[in-house]
């Protein structure tokens, strides 16, 4: 493969593009509400209609609105259908002759979409994800080869630092110099693991990338390697993700047969394979030294760093980790220019970030933003604010390990640090809306049950501290709990937050404190007076269980 | 049980190698276990073959995997019993996975397992008495765009409500006319 056969492939797919093209998305969400069969009926219309000359139908990735899924775009209409059944086919295929329809229209110029800014979610809803043509028709694998006939290792990482591209998993490591750690550390063996063991609950953006996009992913990955000198990569899948890991297979045999993973690719002497390893329902696995436990095929439990995987990783060897969304901003960057990026987002976080919004929320779906949104435009503008009238009460970022934001801070523009400020995290980009109907001891008791269950038990004060939390918790949602507990509560979390040995426990109390700093009143409604009064006062004590 | 078959471990490999050989299933996960060249870090996905195959993860089958992979049984058991999505339990004909993800529960998907609960009279993670349903919840199927989801044999259905739930499971549970 040489820079002349990609180019041959994009000219040939660009040449075969018919006038008309609908789209009919093809993601899980909107498969589950029987897209497959949409598409199908949509083909044999076409089909029926004498346009097959004219009409391509395109299975695609996520259209991003999944509440109103499924859906099937017409280009030449500019139109959005929702809610299509198998039986509207016909109709919408009409349209294309002049015919009218009844099936529910979107609307492009929403600010949902209209306030979008695409970078990783680009070829998404528009190209065929399984289909390795369709993604170098759009770009695709000119970032890998100007990487590696013209950039030198050194170069790569230089450009990834110049573009302030921050880790996407939660955490925020700028991945410029993770990189940089990697390549500096001397090894004959180094490994690049793409984490897409995407546990948090209420977040789908990887599964999205990985279903709309895989082939960004695997040259991010490609790229990855050469900046520092890895030839083996793995990616780290959950195994509830069934379409993610068919699509990605599907995605790597495609590259290998066209020399673009394998050995000398685009005839230079690097070498690059991937394996895609499938998770086994374990949220530690998030947590990359546990997900490299898990890779290595044992049980996935963390252990204390230093050292840190990029000098002693995967089976001792040097070991880069990042995100699947980290993965998917690289090309991009790489093909416009480390310039242009830095130019979006805020001062120290560069770039758009994918969300998924959910929940208590008008418009449910996947929104991609700059870095410095204000929340508010997100929920209220984008989301269109509660459903049914309802109000907005808090928004939960970062899921298990992050807080929910109440409604007064919502003009909180949505980055890295702001987001800390708050007591939550951006997290990889799960966004949960709660109304008014939305207890927040309930919200609070949730995740403590879910930290609980994902505990992997390696120290104590995650193993024990999160049980005894949640035991004070339904306690106090019970109506037995007294401010004593409230303040063992406290303390508890602080402990847990200072001890526990990996980022589980370290942000297991994240959703306490945080509903704890901003609804204290919902826990101080449930409270019971302390039988024993307020203090160590015996008196008290005997006075009080005189009047029982 | 797992202990006591490690105790007399010459005799219980022979027991499980005399019962495999008769089960065509276990000549499928060896060739499987021999495509990742029976290596170590291939546990995960020996057993993922193997749950695929079998539906659950017996003391023998693990035994098996031990023993050609040649690993120590302590840790077979251990990666099985670590995963949520290994399970050791036969599984029921059916299966019903209610998502108890964030976006779900706010939702009301937990309104929709105690409904499921009360009618075929289990608990989430148990097995009706006829092994026709199996319940069992999710931390997130990733579908929360259409929340709250539940999975009924492997299809994901979208937007469910106690209502739908039960009207979907009445065939599969014999008391639930």
């Amino acid at each position: 493969m040489v820079i002349d056969d990609l180019n041959a492939i994009a000219e040939k797919e660009q040449a075969a593009r018919k006038k008309t093209v609908i789209r009919c998305c093809m993601a899980a969400g909107c498969m589950s509400s029987n897209s497959e069969t949409v598409k199908k009926n949509l083909e044999q219309a076409v089909k029926d209609a004498g346009l097959a000359d004219e009409v391509e139908v395109r299975g695609v990735g996520c259209m991003k609105l999944c509440c109103e899924g499924p859906l099937v775009s017409v280009d030449t209409q500019d139109a959005l259908y929702e809610k299509v059944t198998p039986e509207d086919a016909l109709e919408l295929v009409k349209t294309l002759k002049g015919g009218k329809t009844k099936v529910k229209r979107g609307d492009f110029n929403h600010p949902f979409f209209k306030k979008q800014l695409s970078i990783v979610l680009t070829n998404s809803g528009e190209i065929d994800p399984e289909r390795i043509e369709a993604y170098i028709a759009a770009d695709g694998y000119q970032a890998l080869h100007h990487v590696l006939r013209e950039l030198t290792p050194k170069e790569v990482v230089e450009a990834m630092v110049k573009s302030g591209l921050r880790g996407r998993g939660g955490a925020g490591f700028p991945t410029g110099l993770k990189w940089g750690t990697v390549a500096k550390t001397q090894s004959a063996q180094k490994y690049v693991i793409c984490n897409a063991d995407e546990g948090d609950p209420g977040a789908f953006m990887d599964r999205s990338v990985l279903e709309s996009d895989p082939h960004s992913v695997l040259e991010g990955m490609a790229v990855a390697a050469y900046a520092v000198g890895a030839n083996q990569g793995f990616i780290y899948c959950r195994a509830e993700y069934p379409l993610a890991i068919k699509r990605l297979q599907n995605a790597i045999k495609q590259a290998k047969t066209l020399g673009l993973l394998g050995s000398g690719i685009f005839e230079s002497p690097f070498n690059f394979n991937i394996d895609i390893r499938i998770g086994a329902g374990a949220f530690v696995c998030g947590e990359e030294t546990a997900l490299m436990a898990s890779v290595e095929g044992k049980r996935g439990t963390p252990r204390p760093r230093p050292p840190f995987p990029a000098e002693s990783g995967l089976w001792g060897c040097p070991t880069l980790i990042n995100n699947v969304e980290t993965f998917a901003n690289v090309p991009p960057i790489l093909r416009k220019g480390a310039e242009w990026f830095a130019g979006i987002g805020t001062e120290k976080s560069k770039g758009t970030k994918v969300f998924a919004l959910a929940g208590k929320i008008t418009n449910t779906g996947l929104i991609e933003v700059p870095m410095g949104t204000p929340l508010r435009q997100i929920v209220e503008e984008m989301g269109g604010g509660a459903p049914d009238g309802g109000k907005i009460k808090a928004v939960q970022t970062g899921g298990p390990s992050g807080g929910c934001i109440p409604a007064e801070a919502l003009d909180t523009p949505v980055d890295y640090d702001s987001l800390t400020k708050l007591g939550s995290i951006m997290g990889s980009g799960g966004m949960i809306v709660m109304d008014e109907t939305t207890r927040m001891v309930d919200v609070a008791r949730y995740f403590m049950e879910f930290c609980v269950d994902e505990s992997c038990g390696k120290c104590v004060p995650c193993r024990a501290g999160t049980a005894q939390m949640l035991h004070l918790l339904e306690k106090i949602l019970n109506r037995q709990g007294t401010a004593r507990d409230l303040a063992k509560l406290e303390e508890l979390c602080d402990m847990v937050k200072n001890t526990s040995l990996c980022g589980l426990g370290q942000t297991a109390p994240n959703p306490t404190l945080s509903t704890l700093r901003y609804f204290r009143k919902e826990y101080e409604e449930l409270l019971q007076p302390d039988p024993f009064g307020p203090g160590r006062n015996g008196e008290a004590k005997k006075s009080q269980l005189a009047t029982k | 049980m797992l202990p006591t078959l490690l105790h007399e471990k010459p005799k219980a490999a022979d027991r499980v190698m005399q019962h495999a050989s008769g089960d065509k299933r276990f000549k499928i996960l060896e060739a499987h276990m021999k495509k990742h060249q029976f290596k170590h870090d291939a546990l995960i996905e020996v057993l993922h073959k193997a749950q695929e195959l079998f539906g659950f993860l017996d003391d023998d089958l693990l035994l098996f995997v031990a023993y050609k992979l040649k690993l120590p049984a302590s840790r077979v058991y251990g990666v099985a019993t670590f995963y949520h999505f290994f399970t050791l339990k036969p599984q029921g004909k059916h299966t019903c996975v209610v998502c108890l993800g964030t976006a779900c529960y706010v939702k009301g998907s937990a309104r929709v397992l105690e409904a499921v609960e009360a009618r075929a009279k289990i608990k989430a993670g148990e097995t009706t008495p006829d092994n026709q349903l199996s319940l069992l919840t999710a931390r997130c199927i990733g579908a929360c765009g259409i929340a709250p989801a539940v999975v009924y044999d492997g299809t994901v259905t979208p937007r469910q409500t106690p209502e739908t739930a039960l009207e979907h499971l009445k065939g599969w549970i014999s008391n639930g006319n």
